[in-house]
């Protein structure tokens, strides 16, 4: 078993760009391939994705293996599972990662029913560590693949011990993006794929980019209301302080419910689960469900006038007070700051 | 105009969704056993596209439910939905099953009962492991295309299908030879609710796990062969498959088949952590923006 092979990131492309979980993920791939002592990779794959290289580079990548052909313009499950899968058993990783967004998800359990090897989905966290295995084996230097289940009420550390490569998908928003270094270089592997006479190709017929209206997904600051915001023309503060932050807007479900704002913006256990870096709760009392959905921010600030509202007992900083003079003040000073 | 043979795969699943406070423990954590157990959302969505496609073509529902024997009320809610048959997979030998012994079980229970399916459809993912990684792997295994969060069927007809699908900001029209794989999404159709003469009916319904209980209330049947046979003449006995029924070896199942180890779960506690009180007026509000933007949260 291969058990000292590189790290690789799956750099997904998409709309002619590189999309940003390729990029983000070569953050941590960096943090592993250090801690292992080994080499880190990005995959590339496409038609035309040559120009691609540098940026990856920049962020940290030591090599790309790019597979570029015309049959791999369009992404298509069964030919970028051969071509990545082909690549894995020429090179042998050790640790494969892919953005856990929808292409990533297609992707990657193809992959892994092929190669036999363990895959672990949405994962919020990757470590190196030992672990004994229930039958008394011990593994050194393997892949913690840290992730929440069971709705986000637990969080579950898994591990794929005795196969090569380990694999996980990692959540978007989660990794930072590394900085650039710009200059530097690394090696191209070019990879011509083998993807003659290949069945169970699917055929794209039409393809339609949908405004991005909501992206709580990936974004970095939050600005939520909740019920106690009190009316759909109410939530036009929301909507301003979340401007003057460069914020995307989110609700909880008891405003969604009370047509305050439409569902795109919900936050919790049945809308969105996110991670930004900042969570602003305004009129959100904080229950069990939205909580889910959102406490893994990395801060959180609650503005409510009750103070027993449950929301208080994650938040970092908790403003008690009307959120209709509040967000005024906030709006305020952030535009002073931006003046300067 | 083909008849379509569809299996649809359904979990059961713990309620993951509706956390109330009876299900939290007092030390902040859930009390997983108190969770009432339900269709996974999204394999009902799946159900009712089957339904959609027989109302419309014609053909047949089968439903497959890999789990433990409680597993039966899945089932028995496709039946009250119009599902045509409905079996049950389970096996003490599959437990701690994960994603890639699963699909790997899935697979040899519809290539060795139901190998001329045209379409095979499940949930995106189950709201207990939220991998969404079962259908992709038995795609693979079987050899078919796979078509995963699928919101509508555009087009049928005997040897193809078209699918919108979502994509990252956006979605696709995609077309695909049949047999194939379609993972479902919950934007995809509302389910429609239990039909009252089939809820009538199928009450009643029973695999062999049940026989043992249902003797000591039906004493008129001598033993387990006799209550069967009469299950099976009202057609109210669901098949039960072992490994051994669907020729699947123990080194590919259960624990022995799974690469994914679990080393260690966490609960999450929702407990006070004490926060930073901000005073609501403009000093406070000022000193409270500097602090964010001196710790690079905003």
């Amino acid at each position: 078993m291969h058990t000292n092979g590189e790290v690789w990131v799956f750099a997904e492309q998409e709309w002619d760009s590189l999309q940003e979980i390729g990029i983000e993920l070569l953050s941590k791939g960096r943090e592993l391939a250090d801690a292992l002592g080994v080499k880190l990779a990005s995959v590339l794959l496409g038609s035309n994705v040559r120009k691609h290289t540098d940026i990856l580079f920049q962020h940290g990548a030591d090599k790309v293996y790019v597979c570029d052909s015309p049959t791999l313009e369009y992404y298509d499950t069964v030919k970028y599972a051969k071509a990545c899968g082909d690549l894995i058993k020429k090179y042998h990783p050790q640790v494969v990662l892919y953005g856990a967004s929808i292409r990533g998800r297609d992707l990657a359990p193809r992959i892994a029913s092929s190669l036999k090897v363990g895959l672990t989905a949405d994962c919020t966290d990757l470590q190196i560590g030992n672990f004994k295995s229930p039958g008394g084996e011990e593994y050194k230097n393997i892949l913690y693949q840290i992730r929440p289940a069971f709705g986000g009420n637990i969080i579950a550390t898994i591990v794929t011990p005795t196969k090569r490569p380990q694999m996980a998908t990692v959540r978007e928003g989660v990794m930072p993006i590394p900085p650039i270094q710009d200059g530097r270089k690394g090696e191209v592997i070019i990879e011509n794929p083998q993807l003659q006479n290949l069945r169970n190709i699917t055929r794209i017929l039409k393809r339609e980019k949908t405004e991005k209206r909501v992206n709580l997904k990936a974004a970095q600051t939050i600005v939520s209301g909740g019920y106690g915001v009190g009316s759909r023309e109410n939530f036009k503060l929301i909507y301003d302080l979340a401007s003057a932050l460069g914020a995307e807007v989110g609700a909880s479900r008891a405003a969604v419910d009370a047509g305050f704002i439409s569902k795109d913006h919900q936050v919790g256990q049945t809308g969105t689960t996110v991670r930004p870096k900042l969570y602003i709760a305004c009129g959100i009392s904080g229950s069990v469900q939205h909580r889910a959905g959102m406490e893994q921010s990395a801060k959180i600030v609650a503005i409510n006038n009750d103070p027993d509202a449950p929301i208080f007992s994650i938040a970092h900083y908790g403003i008690i007070g009307d959120l209709n003079e509040v967000i005024p003040l906030l709006i305020d000073d952030i535009k002073k700051r931006r003046v300067d | 105009m083909k008849k379509f043979s569809m299996v649809v795969l359904a979990k059961q699943v713990p309620d993951t969704k509706n956390i109330t406070g009876q299900a939290m423990k007092d030390d902040g954590t859930v009390n997983r056993a108190a969770l009432p157990a339900v269709f996974n959302p999204e394999d009902l969505n799946a159900l009712e596209m089957a339904l959609q496609i027989k109302e419309q073509f014609g053909g047949t529902v089968s439903v497959i439910s890999m789990g433990p024997p409680s597993a039966m009320a899945v089932l028995k809610e496709s039946l009250y939905r119009g599902a045509d048959s409905v079996y049950l997979l389970s096996d003490r030998k599959l437990a701690g099953s994960d994603t890639l012994a699963t699909s790997f079980a899935l697979k040899q229970a519809i290539q060795s009962k139901i190998p001329d399916f045209d379409i095979v459809l499940c949930g995106r993912q189950a709201i207990d492991g939220d991998t969404a990684q079962v259908g992709p792997q038995t795609a693979e295994k079987l050899g078919v295309p796979q078509l995963t969060c699928v919101e509508r069927i555009e087009h049928l007809d005997e040897s193809t299908i078209k699918v919108r699908r979502q994509i990252e900001n956006g979605s696709e029209i995609v077309e695909a030879d049949l047999p194939v794989l379609l993972t479902v999404t919950n934007t995809a159709n509302d389910p429609r609710p239990f039909i009252a003469k089939k809820l009538l009916k199928y009450r009643k319904a029973a695999c062999d796990f049940d026989l043992p209980t249902l003797l000591t209330r039906y004493p008129q049947f001598k033993n387990a062969d006799q209550l069967r046979e009469h299950l099976r003449s009202k057609g109210l006995h669901v098949q039960m498959w072992g490994i051994e029924d669907i020729q699947a070896d123990q080194e590919s199942v259960g624990f022995a088949g799974s690469p994914t180890m679990v080393k260690k779960i966490e609960s999450i506690t929702l407990t006070g952590r004490g926060f930073k009180a901000i005073e609501p007026n403009e000093h406070g509000i000022k000193e409270f923006v500097a602090e964010l933007i001196e710790d690079h949260t905003w």
